[in-house]
């Protein structure tokens, strides 16, 4: 199984390429065109913000290369974001949603402030996930959340979560899957949800 | 429901874990890769490692652990200790650190938290409080340098004006650490903790005191944290892992499995 994890400059890279290697699999850190559309899986990593993220892509001349590829994709935390078709979370002073990468057909938007709840929504949290193929073998798993924003659950949302609103713990459309908790740092839960995505046939 | 975080707090020193009574006199407790590897097992939700003797030595933490601890463990984990720049955050982050946690250097120039968080995101930064209750004034006060009791020094802050200036810079979660109580077991600073929750708009975890499992039932029930962070108690083997969580779930305090 080739495995490439998009190497987007500005993503914590280590500790999903080192959950991986725990069962064994050696993935390729590249950001390299021709490497990604190769590959047989590709994870899409991410922390920082949105626009820093797209800005890394349209730089590394990366965001036609995403939007085409045909193979299973997994994108983590921002990576998730990144699919989407924008992101609330603006840069600077003018309040304009991100464009993104538009392959799962959602927004991202800042998760609602109700005074009681902290933010970011940073822990575990049990989650519950739909039939897809992401999650099989779970059955209301615990999953480690760190972020402020997030997708709503319509109908691209294939696992849902609650915090101080129901949001969407995992998103999908055709070959392009989301999550957005970490599964490199969600103990056995999270190692069986990367297990899951290098089985998936799209 | 989000679960309440168990998080031991492993101090190293020369590439070792060791701990100390209020900050003083530490003692070896093991290695890091096999301790953090048990602890997680064990079901701990997190783990932090503070780098004791870096700030107050003027020099980074040793890192080459952090990418071993990265490897081999599939929890969260921070990483505290003389963190200055944003070079040397990246590299601790780049070693499969999730976050940092910045103490003493923040007291010195806060506007380092500014750019942290501007650089790699709130969720990776962590703020590291340590407050002495001073009984003749009856205040909280911020102090720094705590690793090393020769450089000890008392700031300007007050814990609460700490706070609130940290959030307001952008700090992603709270690490409060009670001087009066590290170490010596007689429970979390109740009153403390109280008092910043409710100012306290990110995260917010709970230090020093911890020493029976009663203690962490009280700091989540009456003080609402996060989390709640100890190192001797688990170290030294006098509170199990499982058995915290269960006497945890039993009086309805929510935890993962």
């Amino acid at each position: 199984m080739s495995l490439v994890i998009v190497n987007t400059r500005v993503a914590n890279l280590a500790s999903v390429d080192f959950a991986f290697q725990r069962f064994g699999v050696h993935a390729t850190i590249s950001a390299d065109p021709a490497i990604i559309r190769a590959a047989e899986r590709v994870v899409l990593p991410g922390v920082g913000t949105a626009g820093a993220a797209m800005r890394s892509l349209q730089s590394l001349e990366l965001v036609n290369v995403l939007r085409e590829l045909e193979q299973p994709v997994l994108g983590i935390c921002l990576g998730m974001q990144m699919l989407a078709e924008s992101s609330h979370e603006s840069q600077g002073a003018q309040d304009k949603p991100t464009p993104c990468l538009g392959v799962i057909p959602t927004q991202i938007e800042r998760l609602h402030d109700d005074g009681r709840h902290p933010l970011p929504h940073m822990g575990w949290n049990q989650t519950q996930v739909s039939e897809h193929p992401l999650f099989r073998g779970l059955n209301n798993p615990w999953f480690y959340y760190v972020h402020s924003f997030a997708a709503p659950v319509n109908d691209s949302a294939i696992a849902a979560c609650d915090y101080t609103q129901p949001f969407a713990a995992a998103i999908a459309h055709k070959n392009f899957m989301g999550v957005q908790f970490h599964p490199e740092r969600s103990g056995h839960d999270g190692a069986q949800v990367l297990k899951n995505f290098l089985e998936i046939s799209c | 429901m989000l679960a309440k975080r168990i998080i031991p707090c492993l101090d190293v020193r020369d590439g070792q874990v060791v701990k100390g009574v209020q900050f003083r006199n530490h003692e070896v407790v093991g290695d890091i890769v096999p301790l953090a590897t048990r602890y997680a097992a064990e079901g701990a939700d997190e783990l932090v490692f503070y780098d004791i003797t870096a700030s107050s030595d003027n020099r980074v933490v040793d890192k080459s652990w952090v990418s071993r601890v990265a490897k081999v463990i599939n929890i969260p984990f921070a990483v505290a200790g003389g963190i200055q720049s944003i070079e040397q955050a990246r590299e601790i982050l780049a070693m499969g650190a999730d976050k940092i946690s910045v103490n003493s250097p923040a007291l010195r120039r806060p506007d380092l938290i500014n750019e942290l968080v501007d650089e790699f995101g709130q969720q990776c930064v962590v703020i590291g409080v340590d407050s002495f209750y001073n009984q003749e004034t009856q205040t909280y006060e911020v102090y720094q340098f705590t690793g090393d009791e020769t450089r000890t020094l008392k700031t300007q802050w007050q814990t609460a004006d700490w706070v609130q200036e940290v959030i307001a810079r952008g700090a992603g979660e709270i690490v409060l650490n009670c001087m009066n109580q590290d170490g010596v077991r007689n429970g979390y600073d109740l009153t403390q903790l109280k008092a910043i929750r409710q100012q306290c708009t990110v995260p917010l975890i709970a230090s020093g005191g911890a020493g029976a499992i009663e203690h962490f039932i009280d700091v989540f029930q009456q003080a609402d944290v996060d989390g709640a962070l100890a190192a001797s108690v688990f170290h030294k083997g006098i509170i199990e892992m499982a058995d915290l969580k269960t006497a945890l779930r039993a009086a309805q305090v929510c935890i993962r499995p």
